[in-house]
């Protein structure tokens, strides 16, 4: 169901002309003969566009640092944006002293007028002591919010004379909500900070256990990355820290003594993946535990890069006894899946990653995008350098690392490492439109108004995407999956998530509630309408 | 659950919030701007704020919520929103062709110092379409506050007094309340024969029908003209002294319509309180089938006040339900032993009273003692909780972590609920909405008491 350049232009020439041309570049219609077309991304959405991103504060404090459960996350400014980032992502943690398990909590300096007109770094500061006073906790992150960068507040000098006071690292992000053009800022900024602040700084110098690993961009949605620890402590993994679901200060100080650093979602984490190799000399490999192949194929990587032969046949073993008991099931969901076309519109990973698990069901993605992303998770990583930053991200600060003097280690001569590239994706990830077939479509910050004209036009029979949107596609009939919250469902990672994820979708599909939406009297026209003895049409 | 809560209440004296029971103004101003039909509303600040406020609208309502943001950035920030919200005005109508368009600001804009007002004017604006605007500065109040902000804002923009003559009307303002109340007001104003025009009104628009399209512009929310007219009405009422009375002062200031306050109509009395208010107002008299509605309730609250009698309860949310659930409880024999509310008690010069003195009022007539905060936090509402225990715990979906921690019974009322349904279609105002609120709340007790009974005391007939 391809979609021709004609088709296109009508849709876009609602726009003002400006906007037609700018929005006509974050738009690619996938032809295998271009290879991968340049689409733009990672530039501001135009003002009164109706669009599904958020800010640099929620890709900080709401998606890479609230995950941390044995940190007290202090947002600094009015109300509203602690409040939003309080228990609504579905981060699931747990903790063997639950008295440091701080997931439940929202703490705020609320800032009043007075704070605005004479700043709030008195504020903050006691705030931090009562939160010292009443939760004792390792360690504590500070977010600022919009106001906070505007009137100068110095969180970082807040910061730091809290940290003298009370002896614990007390971590200041600047993550105002306006810099930047999305979520994507936001998660730049909080990777920097935990690099800089607190991977390293345990004293650990080498693993416990055989081929320890992190995983980065893992956030345990619905419980995923408790899946994926699951099969991983299986093959005989082990996993020194999850980045950042169920993660933990006192895990992630120790992270540099993994051997290999598995990234999940690129978008929100592949900073410090990148600085976890220059400092250390850790290789990172790109992963996907979303879906059976997807699973698959991420373990058989890593199991390539240990090399070790027991290590891969306990691999094979675990993958045999997983698909051989999952596949039934699998099989089951396709029956009611098969033949179904799909939109996948998700933030910066997952928009890719689905579509293979919609494959497997025998669902085509037609149209799909990411909130966020930038060019290289469209295009793949060879596009990087021909990435133009614009004033936008240039407001973001890079963090520079160099090698740790003590503890970089080289985990695989040069040699193994130029082979072992060329066959799995070590330092690499591809970019989405490598899965996507023949004219189907690349949106970049789908908004609202093309929402509703891809579906006018394709007629998707599910559309995966976040709550904004959710209920705008069922009204039309169309049953509408959260790819964020799951729809309070899960996990969806790994095999038994996979499973899940086909009975959900397939529920979606199947449930009768869809027949209801006509009523009788619709389909019958008054007059011929005769009743007979039992009173039945 | 909340293991790191003491039973020791350390003093905090910051103005910081631990586990908040109330959030920003902005959230209230687009929640009442979806009540005007055809109405878009317009966050002018970055992206972010408007995402999280139909973020939570949409959790709660399980509808679309639609808005639109001025999507600032750095730049923006720095010399100003004035370009993006021309810019944002303009292609709003040729994209999205609402009939108005209503801005609200955030925190950035307010700190920034935007003139809305003057962008506005010199805005790009078609014949016939409209842009509103109203200040939500999220650093003072809360989303209640947003709510009244809009609302007043209304009655700015559209209110008129064209009539020589008072119309045999009466406004209707309902408050940060659900379309299913907002629907129950609107029944019982009808049965009381009194031709009305509630504003905002979001019925028809956030539990929008199922219908295989979807509608952009639902077809529900008070029209413009029914907004211009409010200023020709006899009589306003505002249901709620912290969402309502603001707006409807305005409307007494500006075209000389009378307003009265009253209680949310939660519970017998402030429903009572409604009724008798049109009833003198209208010389109409009740009729039986309100009557009879009544004496259902009475009949309900006398047959099972065993239930719930003596009972211990906490209560928070946001002022004007928590105000109304607190009076109603106490009708029902309850003791209310904690109550509280995020909301700052009503800012110095608005025409709204004191929280606090409003709930010590109602508890001292009952010669009781209570806990009584105004811009309170759960974190506080949970320590009273382990320094005195309760029985039930009443508020919105945020309670679930303390109903957890100390294993209590609890009732989901109020705003955010985004972990169960259908809610928002259920009135808890009027007398139905009394009966369903002690069908929820006897409900929760008694569940408990099964749950804990043994089985010899496992009760068939309760
Ligand atoms: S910046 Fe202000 S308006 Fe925006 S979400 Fe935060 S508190 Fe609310
Ligand atoms: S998968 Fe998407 S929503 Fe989740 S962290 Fe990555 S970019 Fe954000």
């Amino acid at each position: 169901m391809a979609i021709t350049e004609e088709q296109l232009e009508e849709i876009l020439a609602k726009y003002p002309s400006k906007l037609q041309k700018n929005r006509k570049k974050h738009i690619v219609i996938n032809n295998a003969d271009c290879g991968a077309q340049p689409i733009e991304a990672n530039t501001r959405t135009a003002p009164g566009i109706i669009t599904n991103r958020g800010c640099a504060y929620a890709g900080c404090k709401g998606v890479v640092l609230g995950p941390l459960k044995d940190m007290i996350h202090i947002t600094h400014g009015p109300i509203g944006c602690a409040f939003y980032t309080w228990g609504a992502r579905r981060n699931k943690a747990k903790s063997d002293d639950p008295t440091q398990n701080f997931i439940n909590y929202c703490v705020s300096t609320d800032m009043q007028e007075s704070d605005i007109v004479f700043g709030g770094e008195k504020k903050l500061a006691k705030v931090i002591d009562e939160v010292m006073e009443n939760f004792h906790p390792k360690a504590i992150t500070v977010s600022a919010t919009c106001p906070v960068g505007l009137i100068g507040d110095d969180i970082n000098a807040v910061a730091k004379a809290a940290e003298e006071r009370h002896g614990i690292p007390v971590l200041a992000f600047s993550c105002e909500g306006y810099k930047g053009v999305s979520q994507s800022a936001g998660h730049h900024i909080a990777n920097n900070g935990l690099m800089d602040r607190v991977i390293g700084a345990g004293d650990l110098e080498q693993a416990s256990g055989k081929y320890p690993i992190n995983i980065l961009g893992e956030y345990n949605i619905g419980g995923d990355s408790w899946e994926i620890e699951r099969i991983l402590s299986d093959i005989g993994y082990q996993i020194v820290s999850v980045m950042t679901g169920d993660g933990s200060y006192e895990a992630l100080k120790n992270a540099h003594v993994a051997e290999l650093n598995l990234v999940q979602c690129h978008r929100s984490i592949n900073y410090i993946a990148e600085m976890l190799e220059i400092k250390y000399g850790t290789p990172w490999l790109k992963v996907n535990f979303i879906g059976v192949k997807g699973t698959s194929d991420s373990l058989r990587n890593m199991a390539q890069y240990f090399g070790d032969p027991a290590l891969i046949q306990r691999t094979e073993e675990v993958i045999a006894r997983e698909v051989a008991r999952i596949e039934p099931l699998m099989g089951q969901y396709k029956k009611v899946c098969e033949g179904k076309t799909a939109f996948c519109f998700v933030g910066g990973s997952r928009g890719h990653h689905y579509q293979g698990l919609f494959g497997e069901l025998g669902i085509d993605t037609v149209l799909a995008g990411y909130e966020f992303a930038h060019r290289d998770d469209y295009e793949g990583r060879e596009v990087i350098p021909d990435i133009k930053t614009d004033a936008d991200s240039k407001n973001i600060p890079e963090l520079h690392v160099e090698q740790d003097p003590n503890r970089f280690k080289l985990k695989l001569s040069p040699e193994k490492m130029a082979e072992l590239k060329a066959k799995i994706p070590l330092s690499y990830y591809a970019g989405m439109h490598v899965d996507m077939k023949e004219g189907t479509i690349m949106v970049d910050d789908l908004n609202h108004y093309e929402t509703e004209e891809f579906i006018k036009l394709l007629k998707p029979d599910i559309f995966a995407s976040g709550i904004k949107d959710k209920y705008v596609v069922q009204k039309m009939g169309i049953p509408a999956k959260q790819i964020h919250s799951y729809d309070y469902s899960g996990p969806y990672a790994g095999f038994n998530g996979a499973v899940n994820f086909a009975r959900d979708v397939s529920m979606g599909f199947a449930s009768p509630t869809w027949n209801f939406i006509v009523p009788p009297w619709k389909e019958e026209p008054l007059l011929t309408g005769t009743v007979n003895e039992e009173g039945v049409a | 659950m909340l293991d790191a809560t003491t039973k020791e209440i350390k003093e905090r004296a910051s103005g910081g919030v631990i586990n908040p029971a109330k959030t920003c103004q902005p959230i209230g101003a687009m929640y009442a701007a979806l009540g005007i039909h055809g109405c878009l509303p317009h966050s002018h600040g970055s992206q972010g704020c408007c995402s999280f406020h139909r973020m939570h609208l949409t959790r709660h309502f399980r509808d679309p919520i639609m808005a639109s943001t001025s999507s600032f950035t750095e730049g923006a920030s720095v010399f100003g929103g004035g370009a993006n919200l021309k810019t944002a005005i303009k292609t709003i109508f040729q994209v999205y062709n609402p009939d108005i368009i209503a801005v609200h600001t955030t925190c950035l804009t307010e700190t920034i110092g935007d003139d809305i007002p003057n962008i506005i004017k010199t805005s790009e604006i078609p014949e016939g379409k409209m842009v509103i605007h109203t200040n939500t500065p999220s650093y003072v109040g809360s989303h209640v506050t947003g709510f009244s902000n809009m609302t007043k804002s209304m009655v700015n923009y559209f209110a008129e007094a064209t009539t020589p003559l008072k119309k045999e009307q009466v406004n209707i303002i309902p408050g940060f309340v659900n379309p299913g109340d907002m629907r129950e007001i609107k029944r019982l104003t009808r049965l009381m024969n009194a031709p009305y025009i509630m504003f905002p009104d979001t019925s028809g628009v956030v539990d929008s029908p199922m219908t295989g399209e979807f509608q952009m512009y639902p077809k529900g929310g008070t029209t413009q003209p029914e907004l211009i007219d409010t200023g020709n009405s006899k009589l306003t009422i505002a249901l709620g002294r912290f969402a309502s009375s603001d707006a409807a002062e305005q409307l007494d200031k500006k075209c000389k319509v009378p307003a009265v306050t009253l209680k949310a109509p939660i519970g017998i009395k402030a429903t009572d309180a409604l009724l008798m208010t049109l009833r003198r107002a209208f010389v109409s008299d009740v009729p039986y089938e309100l009557e009879e509605e009544r004496g259902q309730l009475v009949d309900i609250m006398t047959d099972t006040h065993f239930h719930f009698h003596g009972k211990k309860v906490a209560i928070f949310g946001d002022p004007d339900i928590v105000t109304g659930i607190t009076e109603f409880v106490m009708s029902l024999g309850m003791i209310p032993v904690h109550v509280l509310t995020g909301t700052p008690g009503g800012a110095v010069g608005s025409v709204v009273g004191s929280f606090e003195e409003d709930i010590k009022e109602l508890v001292d007539q009952a010669g009781l003692k209570a806990n009584i905060k105004a811009a309170g936090d759960l974190f506080t509402l949970h320590q009273w909780i382990k320094n005195e225990p309760v029985d039930l715990l009443i508020g919105n979906t945020y309670g679930k972590y303390i109903a957890r921690a100390e294993d209590l019974p609890f009732v989901r009322v109020g705003f955010p609920v985004m972990d169960r349904s259908v809610h928002s279609y259920m009135p808890i105002v009027g007398y139905r909405g009394a009966m369903r609120l002690i069908e929820m709340i006897s409900g929760a007790l008694l569940d408990r008491q099964d749950r804990d009974a043994a089985d010899e005391d496992f009760e068939l007939v309760m």
